[in-house]
């Protein structure tokens, strides 16, 4: 198989001034009166997403076990989709698919979600820029600029995106999702956001496989990087050159 | 006459009106008051909550200081049951003054117009805590 060279890493001639800028200094506002604004510049650093990072997943086939989906029922409790009846339209923001080596007849079991690829045909495709990739490389879904046109369901290889059919109440509070929006997997965003990592990696980690590591591919002393840097690991569908967030390896 | 119906407009706008012509019966809400006061509230909500949303989703900053959970958690309308009400109820906070004035809000139809139960909150909390995980996931099975 064709594996490709890993180099998420940027060195520091390649960190632009709007890397810089970006990562410096913070903005404060406070609001005097109605229309006027004072603004305040320095301070902490502002609690964006970081370009310096690139949050990705490695996932060992090896250690994910078959009748195991703690990830999908983790990921359904954290964000709050689940069966409404329709199988066939109902969103999967993570899926477990069962394979068989038809030479060997090796069988195995692996999550499916969003791949987060650094150059994701989704955000190509998307009309509307609601497709976007933030600047830590996380592909999200701003569910106020979609219109629900599923270009980006057509455009991803992965089948990775859902649409909702139905109407939807009782959402969690930092997972909105409505009737008639596109969604898929954010990395759990809201968690990584306030340093934690995504609920299927936790889940994984409870049932004792330990199948997915999370971490930053930028920095090459994340336990990510460095097993990459020692293992073989492939990106699904390479051919496409997508340079995906989430590797796979024993696949 | 002009002159008395742009008085009357806008005594309406800011929210006086409503006062004298019997108008929403607004809910108190619980936390600390706006410091921008009620009224510059009332009239730049939405622009401060569409100004925030872009920052959060699309620049990742968590750091916002408006946002739409934090409006439906302080303005949380309880029925008679003692649990708060959704955006399905005329008692909700933000329908009260929106269906006065006719204007629809879509916020609500990906947005939850409830606060989030303080046990779902807890659970989040703590990311690290393995106790509070395995609970997740026992719940999450069943």
């Amino acid at each position: 198989m064709n594996l490709p060279a890993l180099n998420f890493a940027k060195t520091p001639a390649e960190m632009s001034r709007r890397d810089l800028l970006k990562s410096g200094g913070a903005v404060a506002t406070a609001v005097l009166a109605p229309g006027v604004t004072l603004m305040a510049f320095g301070g902490e650093a502002a609690a964006k997403a970081d370009p310096g990072k690139r949050w990705g997943l490695l996932i060992d086939v090896n250690k994910c076990a078959k009748d195991c989906s703690a990830c999908v029922s983790a990921c359904s409790k954290e964000n709050g989709w689940q069966d409404t009846g329709h199988p066939d339209t109902d969103a999967q923001w993570i899926r477990k698919i069962d394979l068989k080596d038809k030479e060997t007849g090796r069988e195995f079991s692996m999550p499916m979600m969003c791949q987060h690829c650094e150059d994701a045909p989704c955000v190509d495709v998307c009309p509307t820029t609601a497709s976007f990739k933030r600047e830590d490389g996380i592909v999200l879904v701003d569910k106020h600029r979609c219109i629900g046109c599923r270009y980006c369901m057509m455009a991803c290889p992965f089948k990775a995106r859902s649409f909702v059919h139905e109407p939807v109440t009782d959402q969690k509070a930092h997972a909105p999702r409505g009737k008639g929006t596109v969604e898929s997997c954010t990395l759990c965003v809201h968690r990584v956001d306030t340093g934690g990592s995504p609920a299927c990696v936790e889940a994984c980690n409870v049932t004792g496989h330990g199948a997915m590591i999370f971490g930053d591919l930028k920095d090459p002393e994340s336990e990510i990087s460095k097993a990459l840097a020692n293992y073989p690991s492939i990106a699904l569908r390479d051919d496409l050159n997508l340079k995906q967030g989430v590797r796979y390896t024993s696949l | 006459m002009k002159r008395v119906l742009l008085f009357v407009t806008a005594l309406l706008w800011l929210g006086i009106g409503p006062a004298i012509a019997g108008g929403p019966d607004i809910p108190k809400a619980t936390g600390e008051p706006h410091p921008e006061g009620n009224l510059y509230m009332r009239i730049n909500h939405m622009k401060l909550m569409s100004h925030d949303r872009d920052e959060t989703v699309r620049d990742g900053d968590r750091s916002v200081e408006y946002s739409l959970k934090e409006c439906v958690t302080c303005h949380a309308v309880n029925a008679a049951d003692g649990q708060p009400v959704s955006y399905e109820s005329d008692k909700h906070f933000c329908r009260v003054c929106h269906d006065y004035v006719a204007v629809k809000v879509d916020c609500f139809q990906c947005h939850n117009s409830k606060p989030e139960m303080k046990s779902q909150a807890l659970i989040r909390e703590d990311h690290a805590d393995p106790n509070q995980i395995a609970t997740y996931l026992k719940e999450a099975q069943e």
